[in-house]
């Protein structure tokens, strides 16, 4: 089953691809490992937030996926 | 009387007003804001992405809170998601109050969090591109009136 991280909004594109499945667990470090530096930048950004299993995470190096876990990367909201 | 929702097709806000008002027919005040896809410059498409674990549940959220701050009876927040074209309603806001001021500001209030505080994502088709649309300054000021 493993946990599915999903890129939302403009992250998507500067993924290539809206989601991606790894191997459990995952945790905050292992996040920075597995996606580009330029993805780095961003999930290491104050503006980047994350949510695992439906909850934002206060902080972001809290992360602990387990196994059937979804995580999201979520960039500022557009407002407009 | 609490109706939130997110749609995935186009919606008629005159038709869903004209029920709220039957519905709320004895409220002092009603007020009703619809936010449309904007067509000025060279805005061909509007694109709203959405994560649904966490959109319609901080929507309700946002609803819970101007019910209780405004003294509500009743609250129709409705939010478009999906690609709409200019002139196509993106969200409808209603509420009813026991007096004109309470749904005036529940109005304004769950305009301003859905605009900086709910999790969407928009991007605008202009010529063969799409751009995604950056939060702007304005729109935490808003939020900030409401602290």
């Amino acid at each position: 089953m493993g946990v599915r991280i999903l890129f939302l909004g403009p992250l998507a594109d500067l993924n290539g691809r809206n989601e991606l499945t790894v191997t459990a667990p995952l945790d905050w470090t292992r996040l920075l490992d597995i996606v580009s530096p330029e993805m780095k930048a961003q999930l290491e950004s104050d503006r980047v937030r994350i949510a695992c299993a439906g909850k934002v995470l206060v902080h972001k190096a809290d992360l602990q996926a387990v196994d059937g876990d979804e995580v999201a990367v979520l960039p500022p909201v557009s407002g407009g | 009387m609490r109706d939130v929702q997110l749609l995935h097709t186009a919606f008629d806000p005159h038709s869903v007003n004209a029920e709220f008002s039957v519905r709320h027919k004895l409220a002092g005040g009603l007020c009703s804001f619809v936010g449309q896809v904007r067509g000025e410059g060279g805005v061909q498409a509007l694109e709203l992405s959405h994560y649904e674990p966490l959109t319609l549940p901080g929507m309700q959220e946002i609803a819970s809170r101007a019910i209780e701050r405004f003294d509500l009876s009743g609250l129709l927040m409705l939010h478009r998601v999906g690609r709409m074209c200019p002139g196509e309603p993106i969200v409808c806001v209603s509420a009813a109050a026991p007096h004109r001021r309470g749904s005036f500001e529940a109005v304004d209030y769950c305009m301003d969090h859905l605009k900086s505080a709910a999790w969407f994502w928009k991007r605008e088709l202009r010529g063969d591109d799409w751009h995604w649309i950056e939060p702007r300054a304005q729109d935490h000021a808003d939020l900030k009136r409401w602290k």
